[in-house]
């Protein structure tokens, strides 16, 4: 036995208990600070006790990497704007997956190459490396395509073909025979490779069909993926911090997955194979009229008399870079003794919680963000509700028409206020192509423009009110 | 008894899991799921992006098995491996710092009153 050793084991086990730690201090804003410290503080030990590793022949390549990937991880870190998370996120979960995939393809090359006793790679073992290296292939590949939506260079709408279902399901299918296969024989080499270029083309594939709207579901579910990857490298190499890490990074995804199903009402089967706000499922029929476009002037007085005004954002937001706008103009509304809160849907945005933290950047104290249940009831008691760039999430047919391809879904109940501005680019519907009736209503009044634009001449023309 | 104790010890940091040992790794599993959960559940939907970039870089502790395999550890070593465990350094690590820097930049913003 080596002292090394218990160091090792003891700063695995320390930086574990950090991180549990840490993540319970996400509990509340106030703490969240300290708990990432302690987690950071875990992470450090965890690295210092495995570079103590007494078996480690050449620390070149460990140097050359932790100094790349830190320089790599500063520049993004440091300059991803808060607009930019999602794509952000989306890369860091191809990152981490590959890490894993990789740490099992170079075991099973040691293993099948005679530099470790082959005679160690049982079926068990087997087993984990193939989990491990299937899911971190899939989640790479699908990603990296999440990010090519996200950053627009892979067009954002479902691509979908015929039979597309059937055959992901045959690809999957064969992903997984492979697999099994390799758990009897674990020598078998080539099959390795073929499960391995399958793993990668389904990661792909899956992703494709799924529209731009839902990427806050896929990115959910790609965040459990590579954390279980993460979870299955613990199990490979026999590293138990490795295990906690990567089923924390699992759950925490699995469990985001769930909340954002659950606030589009749809389930995770329908997100991933439903292709939903493809042409095929929109039949558009019900709302139809007048819609009213109102003036700039004219909105300005609405909110400048106010005496409560609640702000809808949505992806459009975003999109527009208009939260600094948005802000203003809550500050010279509230200088005016206007009532100002924000109003924020689970599924506002591309990712979880994406519109909190793009309004936090401007400044909005996070005491006037609510969520759907805290807002709702507040509505009618509202003189003007003002939705940015959003759509779907403040679409009433989801709450009045069973017919309704989104029927069911808990939205923010906008219509309710005594009055309904919307922001919006053009006369377009939103992601899942279905027609807004809140959009008709004598209550709302469209006012048509860029959001960032729109909003600088609202704060002028309410300072002049 | 207490050998076997040991032997586990050495095994697992030897890298080399055993059958009895993946039982002690399913009870690490299964524990930290349901720990997890409790805890992950007490997260308010206002921080969930910070959540999510936050376990994105713990789950970069992915890294500590990188750097074993970048240093060719054992009698014998792959160039191969070594590569691979390089490349996949950099990923972890990337992640680790680019996960916590902008956690903390985005708590940052986090205020409670102007």
């Amino acid at each position: 036995m080596v002292w090394q050793t218990y160091f090792i084991e003891f700063s695995y086990l320390l930086a574990s208990i950090l991180f549990i730690l840490g993540l319970k201090g996400l509990s509340h804003p106030e703490t969240a600070k300290r708990g990432m410290h302690m987690a950071e503080f875990g992470m450090l030990m965890a690295i210092i006790g495995t570079l103590m590793h007494f078996e480690i022949v050449s620390y070149t390549w460990i140097i050359v990497g932790l100094l790349f990937g830190g320089l790599l991880g500063s520049a993004m870190g440091v300059w991803v704007p808060m607009t930019a998370m999602p794509q952000r996120t989306a890369l860091s979960h191809a990152f981490g997956a590959f890490a894993a995939a990789l740490v099992g393809i170079a075991e099973y090359y040691s293993y099948t190459h005679g530099f470790k006793p082959i005679a160690d790679l049982d079926h068990v073992k087997m087993g984990a490396m193939g989990f491990e290296i299937m899911l971190g292939a899939l989640t790479t590949t699908g990603s990296l395509i999440a990010f090519g939506k996200l950053q627009g260079i892979v067009p954002g709408q479902p691509l979908v073909y015929r039979g597309q279902n059937i055959f992901n399901m045959t690809l999957l299918l064969a992903t997984i025979v492979l697999f099994v296969y390799l758990i009897f024989v674990p020598t078998a080499v080539i099959p390795f490779y073929i499960m391995l270029g399958l793993a990668f083309l389904f990661g792909i594939l899956l992703v494709l069909p799924i529209g731009s709207a839902d990427m806050p579901v896929v990115m959910s579910l790609l965040n459990s993926y590579a954390g279980l990857a993460s979870a299955a490298t613990g199990f490979v190499l026999g590293n138990n911090v490795l295990i906690i890490a990567g089923t924390l990074d699992g759950f925490s995804g699995f469990i985001l997955s769930i909340l954002m199903c659950r606030a589009m009402n749809r389930s995770i089967t329908n997100v991933l194979f439903g292709a939903f706000g493809s042409v095929t499922t929109t039949t558009i029929e019900g709302a139809h009229g007048e819609m009213r476009e109102v003036g700039l002037e004219d909105v300005a007085v609405q909110l400048a008399y106010a005496n409560k005004v609640i702000f809808v954002p949505g992806y459009g937001l975003a999109t527009a870079q208009a939260q600094h706008a948005v802000r203003e103009l809550a500050s010279v509304l509230e200088n005016r003794g206007v009532t100002v809160k924000y109003g924020i849907h689970p599924v506002a945005g591309r990712m979880p919680g994406h519109m909190n933290v793009l309004l936090a950047e401007a400044n909005v104290p996070y005491s006037q963000l609510y969520e759907l249940e805290q807002i709702n009831p507040e509505f009618p008691s509202t003189d003007v509700s003002v939705v940015i760039g959003a759509n779907d999430v403040v679409n009433p047919d989801a709450r009045d028409n069973p017919g309704s391809p989104i029927a069911g879904m808990p939205i923010l109940e906008v219509d309710r206020s005594k009055s309904v501005v919307v922001l919006k680019r053009g006369q377009g519907k939103g992601f899942s192509g279905l027609e807004n009736p809140l959009f008709f209503k004598p209550v709302t009044g469209m006012l048509y423009g860029d959001a960032k634009d729109t909003l600088t001449k609202l704060v002028s023309a309410v300072q002049h009110a | 008894m207490s050998w076997n104790i040991a032997s586990f010890i050495f095994f697992e940091a030897a890298g080399v899991m055993t059958s009895p040992n993946i039982i002690t790794a399913l009870y690490v599993f299964a524990l930290a799921a349901f720990l997890g959960y409790q805890v992950i559940s007490r997260v308010p939907p206002l921080l969930h992006t910070p959540l999510m970039s936050a376990t994105n870089a713990i789950s970069g502790i992915s890294l500590v098995g990188s750097i074993v395999i970048a240093g060719g550890t054992g009698p014998h070593h792959s160039k191969v491996a070594m590569i691979l465990g390089f490349i996949a350094v950099v990923c972890s690590t990337t992640n680790v710092v680019g996960g916590f820097v902008i956690t903390d930049r985005m708590l940052r913003m986090f205020k409670r009153k102007k």
